[in-house]
């Protein structure tokens, strides 16, 4: 959504409007967004980035100069193994081992094919608070809103999931485990409602103060870990452990962790999608993020829509701060999210902020960090290689001219920077 | 893309307060002053005496401060109340935020003395600490300002200071204390440069180069201090710079020791901090550089490079910048850690924001954070039941209500955040 013909009060052509008589389906939205953003420079701009990862594992090991020392040959051998090894270890990291694949599907055993299938369904587990935090920062994207502060939006959503999950006790199951997640949810949304009111309000702008709100909700999350919700038994800031009843069910015995949040994560992108184009308030939250002006000319609430599309924005990502407390750690600690609201952004950015773009880009970085798991472990390479290629592929996503320069691309019709964002984030409107 | 078009064409004026805003801050003083006499005087008995050090390290000559707790503070709720009268009533006009300033010093030094009362608080350690701790915070203010001044939005300072601190360690580990002060203030320089070409080459969103500035400076050191300083320690000690007494200066009682007995770092924060203001507000550099963020357009009519510009002003933010990241190392502890500047470079951005895009009021807020980190420390030793960590939150709470204008008014650059294109 971003030439400048779009940036008037009518509607995108065809995709927009919600009560067309042939209704576009979502692969057809998503396709015809994506092509317009050049699939091309997407595509290249992830395998750039990965590429990168491998040429920073390479020019970091120390005996790939020792092996040039020796002899130029020796040299590339030994450039070419570290990449194998790197690569390697991230597939089989993150998809498993073909030849212990093999071997479990020809034993028959069901717990040797669950353990060797295990890697992939880990990487889906993930995927999920990415998938959910990717959402949140798309959906406010929409609306012209740039939600920095999901990284806080998820402590306080997992502090509030955590609260629920230990402090109530004696529900059954099925209302235990979606209360606490609603609660989590409640919890992020709070946090996302303040800076979108205050936007609303006085002018006041998200990206500051959802900053500023992230670094209270980490100083609220040590306060409560060392005093509140603190496990009394245990030295260290670490919450009691969640009451079975809370847990999300996972579908597979131990070690795959596998649980039912990553089903939530994407009815909830189908949700979003449904929300974002289907129905009246989703084209008013749209047009207020592409439009604002006009968007008032036509009688739409502004401070209604910024509010509530921040408040939402900030539910998904209370919903994956919940999602990993009462999925996959059932407690929490200090430094549990390590990053998940910050690489939201790539991932809204990525997946063009559509639903479905966003649940694909979280599937590339749910496999990433998996596997780069592994490739510490197998490799040696420490696991923030990650965040070198998510940075690479955001900078090329945001910078598309510089993939179009490398590749020497030819410039689209109408070049504008960053194709992927509204109006209002580009400063116009304000 | 635009940009000119829709560079607001906003009126500043300056020294004006509003009826509206005049109440406001009328009832902010009466509360202040309120909140002096209820929670501080109310709690206080008679007999209770406060006793401040007022040297450091206790050695200095200057003697302790003491006095009876409970007039000294009925005098500052007194003083506080007249002042909120007053503006209730007449108003400060153009002086209402130095009153707003004098009123919050009040209410921190009542804090102080109610906290200290029948025990005995190092005022002057405290203090000492706090412009420690503001070196950091006000170098990055400085940072963002110099690029928001000139139309770049710079949120990659958190960023520049890890990679800064990175780099000089592993610098002055290999060769001495100089190079790798260099080294950092060159690494900021270069994620200046990255940042102006995103922004202005390429045209991003400014956000989105600085968040990408971010992930990729803390990805990149944690990835080689992972790989490479815990196993080579001899790449991770730098040592550090000593502290110079300036002579003369540093004997002046109480406030030599707090602002004359320092390392480098606070020292250039100072310079800086002169320097900036001189060169913003008194060179046709600055003014230029000020155009280039307030109005582009007009500034390229009158001839002015407004991208080159742009470019200079980052590289040299960045470059602040960097030598605000060799402070966490080379200034503070003497080795790199991962992560370790700790938010530190957000809380620059909050203190250039409640500083309001200048370099005193960034040297302010700064004093203020920094004040605000160096109690949070002590507030368990004095057994104030206020838990620190609220404290730490304090900076951030006070620059959202700032940025709400609810207690004072912010005014960034009209046309920061837009790229600029020639038509």
């Amino acid at each position: 959504m971003t030439d400048n013909k779009e940036m008037t009060p009518k509607p995108a052509e065809g995709s927009v409007k919600p009560e067309k008589a042939a209704k576009p389906s979502a692969l057809n939205i998503f396709f015809e967004e994506v092509s317009r953003n050049s699939l091309t420079v997407t595509i290249l701009a992830i395998l750039t980035g990965l590429l990168l990862g491998g040429v920073v594992a390479v020019l970091t090991t120390e005996t790939v100069y020792s092996s040039f020392r020796t002899s130029f040959g020796l040299g590339f051998r030994e450039v070419f193994r570290v990449f194998g090894i790197t690569y390697s270890a991230l597939f089989t990291g993150s998809f498993g081992q073909p030849d212990v694949i093999r071997a479990a599907i020809a034993s028959g055993d069901w717990q040797q094919i669950n353990v060797a299938f295990s890697p992939f369904f880990e990487s889906l587990v993930q995927s999920t608070p990415y998938i959910l935090a990717g959402l949140a920062v798309a959906l406010g994207f929409r609306v012209g809103l740039f939600n920095i502060g999901a990284e806080g939006q998820i402590f306080v959503g997992a502090l509030a999931a955590v609260w629920a999950g230990t402090r109530i006790h004696g529900l059954p199951p099925l209302i235990h485990a979606p209360l606490a997640l609603l609660v989590g949810g409640l919890g992020g949304a709070i946090w996302g409602f303040i800076p979108g009111w205050l936007k609303a309000k006085t002018g006041a702008h998200e990206v500051i103060n959802t900053i500023m709100m992230n670094y209270i909700a980490f100083r609220l999350s040590e306060y409560l870990l060392t005093g509140f919700l603190k496990d009394p038994t245990k030295a260290h800031p670490i919450s009691a452990t969640v009451d079975t009843a809370a847990w999300l069910p996972r579908l597979f015995p131990s070690p795959n962790r596998f649980h039912i949040g990553f089903f939530i994560a994407l009815i909830l992108a189908y949700l979003v999608y449904l929300l974002l184009f289907k129905t009246t308030l989703g084209f008013q939250l749209r047009t207020v993020g592409l439009n604002p002006n006009a968007a008032r000319y036509a009688g739409m609430n502004i401070v209604k829509n910024t509010v509530l599309a921040m408040a939402l924005s900030g539910l998904l990502a209370g919903l994956a701060g919940a999602n990993e407390v009462l999925g996959v750690n059932r407690n929490l600690g200090v430094a549990f999210s390590s990053g998940y609201g910050f690489d939201s952004i790539a991932l809204a950015l990525l997946g063009n902020s559509h639903p479905l773009g966003v649940v694909l880009a979280s599937l590339l970085f749910g496999f990433l960090r998996n596997g780069a798991l592994r490739m510490q472990l197998q490799a040696g390479i420490p696991i923030d290689i990650i965040s070198i290629m998510q940075a690479a592929i955001l900078a090329f996503i945001a910078a598309p001219g510089i993939i179009r320069t490398i590749y020497r691309l030819k410039e689209p019709k109408e070049e504008s920077g960053s194709p992927l964002l509204t109006a209002a984030q580009k400063g116009q409107v304000q | 893309m635009t940009t000119t078009t829709a560079a607001p064409t906003r009126i500043k004026e300056v020294g004006y307060i509003s009826p509206r805003r005049q109440r406001v801050m009328g009832i902010v003083f009466l509360a202040l002053a309120t909140m002096i006499w209820v929670f501080f005087s109310r709690t206080t008995t008679g007999q209770m005496v406060t006793t401040f050090v007022m040297s450091p390290g206790g050695a200095d000559p200057t003697p302790d401060l003491i006095f009876n707790t409970l007039p000294f503070l009925n005098v500052l709720a007194t003083i506080s109340a007249v002042i909120g009268a007053y503006q209730l009533v007449r108003g400060f006009h153009g002086k209402t935020n130095t009153m707003l300033g004098i009123l919050a010093g009040f209410f921190v030094i009542a804090f102080l003395a109610w906290g200290a009362a029948d025990k005995s608080l190092n005022l002057a350690g405290l203090l000492k600490v706090a412009v420690v701790r503001a070196v950091p915070l006000t170098l990055g203010a400085l940072s963002g300002i110099l690029c928001e001044r000139s139309g770049i939005i710079n949120i990659g300072i958190e960023g520049m200071l890890l990679a800064a601190a990175f780099t000089s360690t592993v610098a002055a580990s290999l060769s001495n204390l100089w190079v790798g002060l260099i080294v950092a203030i060159l690494t900021g320089a270069l994620f200046g440069w990255v940042l102006a070409v995103f922004s202005i080459r390429y045209k991003v969103n400014q956000i989105i180069s600085g968040t990408v500035i971010n992930i990729f400076a803390t990805g990149m050191t944690s990835f080689l201090s992972a790989k490479f300083l815990q196993k080579y320690q001899n790449l991770n000690s730098p040592g550090q710079f000593p502290t110079w007494e300036i002579p003369g200066l540093s004997k002046i009682p109480f406030f030599g020791p707090i602002l004359f007995s320092h390392n480098l770092f606070v020292y250039g924060m100072f310079i800086l901090l002169i320097v900036l203001t001189i060169v913003l507000f008194h060179t046709r550099w600055g003014l230029r550089l000020r155009s280039a963020g307030e109005h582009p357009k007009a500034a390229d009519t009158l001839g002015i490079n407004v991208n080159r510009t742009r470019y200079i002003a980052t590289i040299l933010g960045g470059m602040i910048a960097g030598f605000g990241g060799a402070y966490f190392t080379l200034g503070s502890v003497g080795r790199f850690d991962e992560v370790m500047t700790a938010g530190r470079g957000f809380i620059g951005l909050a203190a250039m924001i409640f500083g309001n895009w200048m370099p005193t009021g960034a040297l302010g807020a700064g004093l203020l954070f920094g004040l605000a980190d160096s109690l949070a420390g002590k507030l368990t030793i004095l057994r104030i039941p206020i838990p620190p960590k609220f404290l730490e939150m304090a900076p951030y709470i006070v620059t959202m209500i700032v940025l709400a204008g609810v207690v004072g008014h912010t005014s960034p650059p009209a046309a920061e955040g837009t790229p600029y294109e020639k038509e």
